[in-house]
């Protein structure tokens, strides 16, 4: 039996990774891959309580909540994808420096 | 020790690993494949709690459909190694720092926490879980359908070449 703690902490471990990921990396489909992994963190933490909340006689509520995570992670990588596709055809770069058309 | 803890810290250390490797490689693709491992490890995770249909998922959509489209786009486009650039002074004073704070306070406030419930392996079985999903839950899954729908119709006309 492995405590729920572990699995939490796991997911808040995975989760300061993404975003170190996510401010350290210049490429923008690296910049994604963070939000995915901060994503999947997530879905770690939701799937630990809820195999402890079934453990006291609730439903297993956040196993769907994870499905509806990845639907929406599915959803956002098509989206963001084609974004990228624009930006990297517009700006001829992967850079997000380069994306600077908002900046003063 | 038993078995089950051996397992689990062997997938968590793979699962660490791979992230860390995530942020150190310099090539998209070689990241894309680190994030691979990472979720991998996860579906393993996942399998040891019980939780079956949800290890199947993401294997199936996170590790083949999400990271093949992220693939697919890197070699699209082309993608070659990383720039190193400067990091902004404002990634390296603020989110640094922000990020290990983030870090350390959600897990003190774990250790902190009295010793939650452990997590039984008893299997979820999936005719639970899609009981639950289309009883429950059908309002936020008929939703989704529309979700997709406009991700679909939003990616046509973002990749389109205007002419």
């Amino acid at each position: 039996m492995i405590p729920t703690n572990y699995y939490i902490l796991l997911s808040a471990i995975l989760f300061g990774l993404g975003i170190v990921a996510f401010v350290f990396k210049r490429n923008i489909i690296t910049i994604f891959m963070a939000i995915e992994l901060m994503l999947n963190a997530v879905n770690l933490a939701f799937v630990a309580f809820s195999k402890a909340h079934v453990a006291q006689g609730g439903q297993a509520d956040g196993e769907v909540f994870v499905l509806f995570v990845i639907i929406v992670a599915a959803a956002e990588a098509a989206v963001g994808l084609g974004i990228i596709i624009l930006t990297a055809r517009n700006r001829r770069s992967l850079n997000v420096e380069s994306v600077n058309l908002l900046k003063l | 020790m038993s078995a089950q803890m051996v397992i689990f810290f062997v997938l968590a250390i793979i699962a660490v690993l791979g992230a860390i490797s995530l942020i150190l490689q310099r090539h998209p693709i070689h990241s894309a494949l680190s994030l691979i491992v990472v979720m991998v490890a996860l579906a393993g995770l996942y399998l040891l709690m019980g939780a079956e249909f949800v290890a199947a998922v993401q294997i199936i959509v996170y590790g083949g459909a999400i990271m093949v489209l992220f693939i697919f786009v890197i070699m699209l486009l082309n993608a070659g190694e990383e720039e190193r650039t400067n990091v902004s002074r404002l990634a390296l004073y603020a989110g640094v720092p922000l990020a290990v704070a983030v870090t350390g306070m959600i897990a003190a406030a774990i250790l902190n926490s009295r010793a939650a419930a452990t997590a039984p392996a008893a299997l979820t079985s999936t005719r639970d879980l899609s009981r639950l999903l289309f009883t429950e839950f059908v309002y936020p899954f008929e939703l989704t359908s529309f979700l997709i729908l406009v991700a679909i119709l939003g990616a046509i006309v973002l990749a389109q070449r205007e002419n």
